[in-house]
């Protein structure tokens, strides 16, 4: 077992993958992170923005579909990480067993 | 504390738009008549998630049966179990009354609960899976020494159980006033008593499927609902608002951002304390260790976000259908048939007075059931993370080492016990104290101890036991006592003259969290001992386990 270890960690791809899959997480982080906060930047700076209508006549204000937006966005982004985990990163991943358990 | 006290905090509360410190929060409320449907509905509920209680102690045998459900949990049903830990009744009667009273400020604040939930899929979840065993402390003890770091992690997570827990019961006995027309002491006994039963004999697999039954539940009333209201409205959107416009005192205001967000600073803070707030919630880390491996742990965190998503969605479309049909019809729900007087039963009962326009009195009783139900669950998990940082963290790990599992698992229910105790005795102590703050407090703490020392363990090399003992004490620490110092607390509850809070900000989390932050990484670097260097010489070893999963607990240990 001890082998099968030390040959991962002595594996250029290992780190190379892990580097790779650290990035993604932490970019899509950010995104989710920036469609919040720039939705609560214009929550404290630009009121009439997200109060416009949609369009003339209308009750709806731009702020609701944006609203609904981030809260849809937010799912979609966690369905795209996970997809991505579950199976390339995954299949990356058990390679990277396989070959050192040889 | 007096009355005046209490009544010029409330109101200062509201006029300040405390709503976003507050947290949602249920109130005080009057008791209305008794409600028999409402009553039975509940009685069914109890009924059947007690018989699946039964049909889990057989399998309850182990501690890792007790902690994880034996870890043979699916991530489609964790995620369930998740989102119905998360869905409080709080954030359903809070957020739809906050829609109702105010709009689009509802959807705001709904957002800022469901932001925290990709953090911990892109960065925490994989990672906790394949460290952890029974608690989140087991991750962030892995390579640290073990003593300091789980006093921490538990003290830090029965501090969080407590804020959340008295706010839960608080609300219960509020709840049970006015959805059953009980008396407050019957709540606090009957929800003490029922959890009980559920976390000792049942252990994770019973909470679970409670929380699976009640946020099937919640979503399904609330998915009646919404499609009710826009039924109503031949599903047009517009349509439903411009009712809503022309009926609502406020009129247009309700389509714009209000008074929710005060100051740039503050809204940033609540927003950091949401965000990683979420990943640091004992109760919420546990579930990770009850699905087998990574895969199943990362699909738990999507499907939980997918159905917390999903009900904002719905509770912002009820908090709207409240106000096209509530307002018209007065006689049948406001006080005295007057609007100025407000709702019967308080600002918060906008949905389940809702349930009664769309879905008659049968309907309004499933909804004040689920409602009820909602708060059974969420105190059966804070019970069950509670016993388990004492058993497992404290007297597995610290105080008698090398324990049997039998010796473990009898403590936890010892500690599951004495828990039960506490939360009754503490939901009849606050019975008339302002709890509002207490919610966000939790998150803040969660977000200034465990969440910092759970990051920087796991994805920091430098990281030693000293750093991150020190820094999730010092995140602890400030983020209670700036919160003490907030206007939510220093005025509202201490009954300080108004504006003399010398905390100018809705919540601590931007300073704590980053004073943890900090503190973690300038102890550690200082640190060099020769124990800090054997722990960051661990460090390639718990990256390889946390990255790849080989060497993770399987499923619960077995």
């Amino acid at each position: 077992m001890q082998d099968v270890l030390d040959r991962i960690t002595s594996n250029p791809k290992f780190h190379e993958f892990i580097a790779m899959r650290s990035r993604y997480g932490i970019i899509m982080s950010i995104i989710s992170a920036a469609a919040y906060y720039g939705f609560i930047l214009l929550v404290a700076y630009d009121k009439e923005f997200l109060a416009a209508k949609l369009g003339a006549g209308m009750t709806t204000s731009v702020g609701v579909p944006m609203g609904v937006g981030v809260i849809v966005f937010t799912i979609l982004l966690t369905w795209i990480y996970v997809r991505r985990a579950n199976t390339e990163f995954d299949a990356t991943n058990e390679n990277i067993i396989k070959e050192a358990q040889k | 504390m007096t009355l005046k006290h209490i009544l010029s905090a409330v109101a200062a509360l509201a006029v300040a738009g405390g709503a976003m410190a507050a947290g949602a929060d249920l109130g005080n409320t009057q008791q209305q008549a008794t409600n028999w449907t409402a009553i039975v509905m509940f009685a069914a509920f109890v009924g059947f998630t007690l018989y699946i209680t039964k049909l889990a102690a057989a399998k309850t045998k182990s501690a890792a049966d007790f902690y994880t459900g034996g870890g043979g949990i699916t991530g489609f049903q964790n995620g369930l179990a998740i989102a119905g830990d998360y869905m409080s009744a709080a954030s359903f009667l809070g957020i739809s009354g906050l829609v109702f009273a105010n709009g689009f400020d509802g959807l705001i604040f709904s957002i800022g609960w469901l932001v925290g939930w990709p953090v911990i899929t892109f960065l925490m979840a994989e990672r906790l899976r394949n460290l952890g065993k029974f608690t989140f402390a087991d991750v962030a003890s892995y390579r640290f020494s073990q003593t300091p770091v789980r006093v921490f992690a538990a003290s830090a997570s029965l501090v969080i159980v407590a804020f959340y827990m008295i706010a839960q019961m608080v609300g219960a006995g509020q709840l049970i006033k006015v959805l059953f027309g009980l008396e407050y002491m019957y709540a606090e006994i009957l929800v003490g008593i029922v959890m009980l039963m559920y976390v000792l004999f049942g252990g994770m697999t019973a909470t679970t499927w409670v929380q699976i039954i009640k946020a099937c539940m919640l979503l399904g009333g609330a998915t009646f609902m919404a499609v009710a209201v826009l039924l109503q409205f031949g599903f047009s959107p517009e349509a439903l608002f411009t009712k809503a416009v022309e009926v609502h005192s406020k009129k247009d205001a309700i389509m714009a951002p209000g008074a929710l967000i005060k100051d740039p600073i503050s809204a940033i803070s609540v927003g950091m304390a949401l965000m990683f707030g979420t990943a640091g919630l004992p109760h919420i880390l546990m579930r990770f260790f009850t699905v087998p491996n990574a895969k199943e742990a990362r699909k738990s965190v999507a499907w939980a976000t997918t159905w917390i998503g999903y009900f904002y969605i719905l509770t912002f479309i009820i908090g709207f259908g409240a106000i096209t049909n509530l307002i018209q019809n007065p006689g049948d729900f406001y006080v005295g048939g007057e609007i100025a007087k407000g709702l019967k039963g308080g600002g918060n009962m906008a949905a389940v007075h809702l349930s009664k326009a769309v879905g008659g009195d049968l309907f309004l009783g499933f909804i004040s059931a689920v409602a009820f139900a909602t708060i059974l669950a969420v105190v059966a998990g804070l019970t069950l993370s509670g016993a388990s940082a004492v058993s497992h963290d404290l007297y597995a790990s610290v105080f008698n080492k090398g324990c049997s599992s039998e010796q473990e698992l009898r403590v936890s229910k010892i500690a599951t016990i004495c828990l039960g105790a506490l939360a009754i005795f503490l939901g009849i102590a606050f019975e008339k104290q302002n709890v509002a703050y207490m919610v966000m407090l939790a998150f803040t703490i969660a977000c200034s101890s465990n969440f910092p020392v759970l990051f920087m363990s796991v994805l920091w090399k430098n990281c030693t036991t000293k750093g991150a003992v020190t820094g999730g004490f010092v995140g602890l620490i400030l983020a209670a006592v700036l919160t003490i110092g907030s206007a939510s607390v220093w005025e509202a509850v201490m009954g300080n003259p108004k504006g003399s809070a010398w905390f100018p900000y809705n919540s601590a989390a931007i300073f704590s969290m980053t004073a943890a932050f900090f503190t973690i990484w300038l102890v550690s670097i200082l640190d060099n001992s020769a124990q800090a260097k054997k722990e960051r010489a661990l460090y390639p070893s718990q990256q390889l386990r946390s990255e790849t999963g080989l060497g993770a607990s399987g499923a619960s240990g077995h």
